[in-house]
């Protein structure tokens, strides 16, 4: 059985409580909404790019602890990636998190975003832990329209 | 009626705890004996859909297995015993609602059906540019897209009754709003976000001084309080077969003979004609003329059992009894640190929505999953309802006759897990 703990780790509550970079991006000149019909999240992405670089990056919103937990280590592990190595890290997190069998047995370069792999025994709620990065690649990719799990 | 909400005498909760909540009655329910998560299950979620006792299963079962046999169309014995078991059923509805006739009885999926039918059949053919629709601030999304949807469509506009802090209609607010312009008065009898009952005489009286029609949203209402359409002289009333321990995909829309006549039909196919021609059909009687192709059959019956079930217990007893364990579990859970109760109206059935400080109620539905207890954490498709309250999403306990006090103090125990999770 999923064990409670797997979830809810110390680092995510953490992160939950203090989120890092919740706040609007003044010098962002590119931004995405999301949002969790389901549950009510709301967020949204601010990005600061420069060229193909991610200069700076922060968010805003509500949502549930893993929601939030994730937004916020999302742009504390994203600062000065590229594009591209962002959308492998969204790849290999989606993996992580739907429990993606070779993802999970060799997770590398996830770092500390792998404190989500307890998410895969959570069906219901990976969609909270990929809100975020959904949103983000909507703002990547400079889309208008708002991003929706459902 | 009683009026819920208020802790009832010693005396009186004797009498009306016999069978309650024991295992007499919880044994009538399979679906509560089961564990999950290695726990005991408490299912407390009522209000999306209850569970269903051994008489509806085996009233389904049995008509799969030797009364299955479409309806009103056969010469064959099958086909007149499928019938009689399906007309049985409206039969079963109208005395359950105390409707004067059975053909204003007609069969839906269920209550979103049923109001989609009057926003369409009666909405389309009624509504011209300027006209108004009223609703109120605490309906289901249910009573609000199909207006919104008929509005559109004919230059109508959607008004809406605001509530107060108490998730109470205010109804000096619903008096200014009732004008020559309104067409129909839509509202929802309980409310399945906050619990409130609405003082649906007042708003029926009120709407009739004017010759309005009122349609009562009676999703939430069924299962807790006994209804009299001809006492509440309301003009449509509808409901679901799931939430009144009957199965999904059959619902209810009584209407006045009167008004249903003079409704177009709102599908077209079979059982609903009595003649057909390439130049032009002649649409069957009331309630026929509502009930195009073949029904939900099953679903009828089903829900005809899940009438005769809930009569024998009496929802006279049933709202006293919860009454009472709404009072127990709204006490229990005011105590705890940092949780606020949304919706604390005086006349209250069968919902603890609450909110925990810091804590979103996704996280408490997860956590309290894990010790074997259902609740719903979300908007509980009342969007406005938690923008009025400045919430995101509301966790939400709701009851039924079957929950007991010992699963609210294991709802309070779990809390207080959730508490020391984000502590």
């Amino acid at each position: 059985m999923s064990d409670l703990s797997d979830l809810y780790q110390e680092v995510i509550l953490d992160h939950y409580k203090r989120p890092r970079n919740f706040r609007r991006l003044e010098e962002a000149n590119r931004k995405a909404e999301g949002h969790n019909p389901l549950c009510g999240d709301e967020i949204t992405v601010y990005l600061q790019l420069d060229g193909d670089v991610i200069k700076d990056v922060s968010f805003e919103g509500a949502g549930c602890a893993i929601s939030k937990a994730s937004a916020s280590m999302m742009t504390a592990t994203l600062k000065g990636k590229t594009k591209a190595e962002a959308k492998l890290l969204f790849d290999k997190f989606h993996k992580m998190v739907t429990g993606d069998r070779d993802s999970r047995s060799d997770p590398i370069g996830l770092g500390k975003l792998e404190v989500f792999c307890g998410v895969s025994e959570f069906p219901v709620r990976v969609k909270c832990a990929s809100l975020a990065w959904h949103t983000l690649n909507a703002a990547l990719e400079g889309k208008a329209e708002p991003v929706s799990t459902e | 009626m009683i009026t819920p909400g208020r802790q009832i005498t010693e005396e009186a909760c004797q009498d009306c705890l016999v069978g309650f909540g024991n295992e007499k009655l919880r044994q009538d329910f399979p679906a509560l004996r089961q564990k999950v998560r290695g726990k005991p299950l408490i299912y407390l979620d009522n209000a999306a859909t209850s569970q269903k006792p051994q008489a509806v299963i085996d009233t389904i079962v049995r008509y799969y297995l030797s009364e299955n046999s479409n309806v009103h169309r056969g010469v064959h014995f099958l086909s007149d015993l499928a019938t009689q078991a399906y007309e049985g059923a409206r039969i079963r509805v109208r005395q359950f609602l105390n409707a004067t006739h059975d053909r204003e009885i007609i069969f839906t999926r269920g209550t979103t059906e049923s109001i989609n039918l009057v926003a369409h059949s009666f909405g389309r053919s009624q509504l011209r540019a300027g006209d108004e629709i009223l609703i109120s601030a605490m309906e289901h999304h249910s009573n609000i897209v199909p207006w919104q949807i008929v509005c559109e469509e004919k230059g109508a506009r959607l008004r809406v009754i605001p509530i107060n802090d108490a998730g109470e209609l205010i109804l000096e607010e619903y008096e200014r709003l009732v004008s020559d312009r309104t067409k129909l008065v839509s509202v929802v009898y309980v409310s399945n976000a906050l619990g409130t009952i609405n003082p649906v005489r007042q708003i029926i009286a009120l709407a009739h001084r004017r010759g309005i029609p009122v349609l009562l949203d009676g999703a939430q209402a069924a299962p807790h309080l006994r209804v009299d359409v001809q006492e509440l002289d309301c003009d449509f009333y509808a409901f679901s077969g799931h939430k009144l321990f009957g199965p999904t995909g059959i619902g209810i829309l009584y209407g006045k003979t009167d008004l249903l006549e003079a409704m177009p039909p709102y599908q077209g196919g079979g059982d609903m004609i009595s003649a057909v021609t390439f130049e032009k059909t002649i649409y069957n009687s009331l309630p026929y003329k509502f009930e195009a192709g073949t029904p939900h059959i099953a679903g009828a019956i089903g829900l005809g059992a899940a009438i005769d079930y809930v009569q024998r217990i009496g929802l006279d007893r049933i709202a006293a009894y919860e009454n009472d364990l709404l009072a127990y579990g709204t006490e229990l859970l005011s105590a705890l640190p940092g949780l606020r109760i949304i919706g604390a109206a005086r006349e209250k059935a069968g919902v603890l929505s609450f909110v925990l400080e810091g804590i979103h109620a996704h996280d408490i539905g997860t956590i309290l999953d894990h010790e074997g207890i259902a609740i719903r954490a979300g908007h509980h498709c009342a969007m406005p309802v938690m923008k009025r309250f400045g919430v995101p999403a509301t966790a939400r306990a709701s009851l039924a006759f079957y929950n007991t006090r010992e699963e609210l103090d294991a709802l309070a125990k779990g809390l207080h897990k959730v508490i020391e999770v984000f502590a």
